[in-house]
């Protein structure tokens, strides 16, 4: 299988070459989406903490990134990784609260929409960080401040994003780290019983997937040149986030990967398709068409199923 | 501060209360039953409320006669979604069904959204103006109404419950669905009622709220976290809880509109529901270790 | 005197209304293997709950190894060397079988690769071995509780609580089962066993407790106790509901 990831890989590297300016802002969403699930996966898929409420985490890697630059001149290339700090903070709080009172299943998802939520509407009122409006960044073009005249640059980042989200899955999945996440998710009390520290191990998990979502908040921002609160810290976004791993296979490594490249495409056709007269939120009719579909037939993901044709049933 | 307005404030909340019980019983219901939480439950709400404005704009039905068709609409609705969906999924991990009622809230709000488009929508009511004066103090006949309905509506939920074979029967399988089915019980069937049930209660809170209030589909959300905010409060699948969980939320929202700005009032909804998450041991639903 | 393993004083727990365990106190000393019987109810699984940390005890105190562990959350009692199995059997379903045991090795070995070996060579022993690779969730009854047993086994605990191992098994597998606890137990490992089977009670225990509505009624030798009366009562003659 390795052989065929790095010929995978040398393939996405030398696409932009080759293709028109759509195909490959197509191929941008689908790493950057591909990410975010990707990182969302280490807590939601191999640790098997439900979180709808990721978005909050974009969304304050975002805005820090964004006003650090806009107020101190701070170039987001360092304004990334504090906005990733502080999306970390947050994510720290929300598996706090969520872990130590012992909330599970349906009342983590409504405590993780509450935050994202409260984060949206705080966001939306303090003008100080634009209110409801948002915040737009003006276009210079300076790669200092993460921004590129041509769209290949996004394209190699968003890639790199991808990848190393993906290198960092595959390293915890190898150690004793990936491996207590996993016991967690099928049965907590008994990894308990086994040594496992699972509150520690479900704080890790939270906290290294709420970093590196933060840090896709930036490049969302840079990207977009436009933060909308209702848009970076929505619901919506938060389901695009989980869509794709799960979809894909959750609690697996290359599961978010092939969501995005089954889901974005979906998403931009049905986008253009229908949403020529006005109809917006078709594509979300079909995502949540697709996500019943996926409980109800493929409940372990598109990738597991895929690798069991391809390679036959493993444990 | 004006104790005119805390008044009228803690009257509006009743009244209106009685609508969120309504819709907070529903929820129950299904809780109760089938141990599913219908993800879906404001965006269902949402859909009452749009065919009750179908109803009133297309057929000229006053939302407060024809609540009856949006409550067998959405028990149409319920049913079907228990017995296609639902049912298939039982016995999954509750993460299944989690995101089972998701992707059904996500079908449900966008298909609002790809009909009825994006702008807020308002029904009129023929009781839409009255409003009669207790002194300082207004009530709106609207409001009085939809109380009133909510309330006969949960009496009969109640009796149906208690007092009729089906609903005994439907107790009895959330009970022990094992000793129902022993007995012969069609326990998917019952599962499928109660779910209908549930979803009949909001299609009927659906149309008594939507003469009173401003809706656009992103409103589901907001009416579900209010579900959940008086489910979790008045216990998950207790009828009592609902009730008057729904009546305190209501009035606790109210008061909280008189003193706080109205941006604001979501917030406080869903930091009440942090805090409400907190507080209630997570014992109904999960324990802590094992 | 030496100092216990496991030293049990006063444990009492109550449910709402129901005193589930009563001033209990019992030993453990290294090495040995203890049966704690009694009817259903009596507070057995209760007071493995209690012990290992899954509970917090209302009163009493709990000294393994000659420290205080009242209290202390489960992974830590683990930790210490007090591993426990439970009644309903919990694996790691969607998992490996090896994987199943690496998860209570990677506690005394952080490397994975030396947590499989680990896991591996204690698979080996309960006749697992063949079944490594295989999905916890396709296993026999019979082997399902030797991979429970392996689980615990490989956090190498110095006294094993095994909550009604033998449950559901026939004679041949019982018997097999009751060989492979008598070989841990050859090893060094003390165990504290709920059993309703009592056959192997009798061939295991050196010395028994039996609980009855919480409380400790009767402790010795096995054939001594199941002939005290106040144990035959409460096995037959009691009223509960």
């Amino acid at each position: 299988m390795k052989w065929l990831g790095a010929l995978a890989v040398l393939v996405l590297l030398v696409l932009p070459a080759v293709l028109n300016s759509y195909a490959v802002t197509i191929l941008i969403l689908i790493f950057f989406y591909g990410f975010l699930g990707q990182a969302w996966n280490i807590v939601g898929g191999y640790a098997g903490q439900l979180s709808v409420g990721h978005a909050a985490f974009v969304g304050i890697g975002g805005y820090t990134a964004v006003m650090l630059s806009i107020e101190k001149g701070l170039t987001p290339w360092i304004g990334m990784f504090v906005g990733g700090a502080l999306a970390a903070v947050l994510g720290a709080v929300v598996g706090y609260l969520g872990f130590r009172f012992g909330l599970r299943g349906f009342y983590f998802v409504l405590l993780t929409v509450a935050f994202a939520e409260i984060c949206r509407i705080a966001v939306s009122n303090v003008d100080a960080v634009g209110g409801a409006l948002g915040l737009y960044v003006t276009f210079t073009g300076d790669p200092r401040q993460f921004q590129f005249q041509d769209g290949r640059v996004y394209y190699y980042i968003a890639l790199a994003l991808m990848l190393g989200a993906t290198g960092v899955v595959a390293l915890l999945e190898r150690r004793r780290f990936g491996f207590y996440l996993a016991a967690i998710r099928e049965d907590e009390g008994a990894a308990e019983a086994l040594g496992v520290d699972t509150f520690k191990y479900k704080m890790l998990a939270m906290v290294v997937s709420s970093f590196l979502t933060g840090i896709g908040g930036t490049f969302y921002a840079f990207y977009l040149f436009s933060l909308q609160p209702n848009a970076i810290f929505g619901i919506p976004l938060s389901v695009e986030i989980i869509l794709r791993p799960i979809v894909g296979g959750a609690g697996t490594l290359l599961g978010p990967i092939l969501g995005s490249f089954i889901l974005t495409p979906l998403g931009e056709l049905s986008r253009l398709y229908f949403g020529q007269g006005g109809h917006h939120g078709f594509h979300l009719v079909a995502y949540g068409i697709l996500l019943i579909a996926v409980v109800l037939f493929l409940p372990q993901g598109a990738y597991p199923y895929v690798r069991r044709r391809l390679v036959g049933p493993r444990p | 501060m004006d104790p005119t307005l805390v008044v009228q404030g803690l009257l509006s909340g009743v009244l209106f209360g009685g609508v969120y019980s309504l819709m907070a019983v529903g929820l129950t219901l299904i809780f109760g039953v089938m141990r599913v939480v219908n993800f879906a439950h404001g965006d269902m709400m949402v859909w009452g409320m749009y065919l009750a404005f179908m109803l009133a704009s297309r057929a000229g039905v006053d939302p407060y006669v024809g609540f009856g068709v949006c409550a067998a609409a959405l028990f149409l609705l319920g049913f079907a979604v228990q017995r296609a969906l639902v049912d298939r999924i039982l016995d999954a991990p509750h993460e299944m069904q989690i995101l089972l009622m998701l992707g059904v809230a996500l079908v449900l709000e966008n298909l609002a959204l790809v009909a009825f488009g994006p702008e807020p929508t308002r029904v009129r009511s023929a009781l839409s103006s009255a409003t009669i004066w207790l002194g300082p103090i207004f009530v709106d006949v609207a409001r009085l109404v939809a109380f009133g309905v909510a309330c006969v509506l949960t009496l009969a939920l109640y009796l149906f419950l208690f007092r009729t074979d089906l609903g005994r029967t439907v107790r009895a399988a959330a009970d022990n669905t094992y000793g129902a089915r022993v007995i012969g019980t069609d326990v998917r069937r019952v599962y499928a009622v109660a779910f209908g049930v549930g979803a009949a209660c909001v299609g009927a809170a659906g149309a008594l709220v939507a003469p009173i209030i401003p809706f656009q589909p992103p409103t589901g959300l907001s009416l579900s976290v209010t579900s959940f905010n008086i489910v979790i409060i008045g216990g998950m699948g207790s009828l009592l809880g609902a009730f008057v969980g729904g009546l305190l939320v209501s009035v606790a929202e109210s008061l909280g509109a008189v003193f706080l700005k109205p941006s604001l009032k979501e917030l406080f909804s869903f930091s009440l529901l942090i805090l409400i998450l907190l507080a209630r041991p997570a014992g109904l639903f999960g324990r802590r270790t094992s | 005197m030496t100092a216990a393993l496991l030293e049990v004083t006063g444990l009492s727990k109550r449910f709402g209304g129901l005193h589930a365990v009563r001033d209990l106190s019992l030993r453990v000393d290294a090495r040995e293997i203890v049966a704690l019987i009694g009817p259903n109810g009596a507070g057995k699984t209760t007071a493995f709950g209690l012990i290992s940390g899954f509970l917090t005890p209302d009163a009493g105190a709990i000294r393994f190894r000659g420290r205080p562990i009242t209290g202390l959350a489960p992974h830590r009692v683990c930790a210490l060397g007090l591993a426990r199995t439970f009644q309903i059997m919990r694996p790691f379903p969607r998992l490996s079988v090896v994987c199943n045991v690496m998860i209570g090795a990677l506690g005394r070995h952080a490397d994975p690769r030396a947590a499989e070996a680990r896991a591996r060579a204690v698979l080996e022993e309960l006749g697992l071995a063949a079944k490594a690779d295989h999905p916890a969730g396709s296993l026999t009854l019979s082997e399902r509780k030797r991979l429970e047993l392996a689980k615990a086994l490989a956090t190498e605990p110095a006294l094993l609580l095994l909550d009604e191992v033998m449950s559901g098994l026939n004679d041949t597998e019982t018997e097999r089962l009751v060989g492979e606890v008598r070989a841990i137990n050859a090893r060094g490992v003390a165990i504290l066993l709920i059993e309703h089977v009592m056959r192997a009670v009798m061939s295991l225990a050196e010395r028994v407790v039996v609980l009855d509505y919480g409380e400790r009624i009767a402790e010795g030798r096995p054939e001594v106790v199941a002939n005290e009366p106040r144990v035959i009562e409460a096995y037959l003659g009691n009223e509960r509901p």
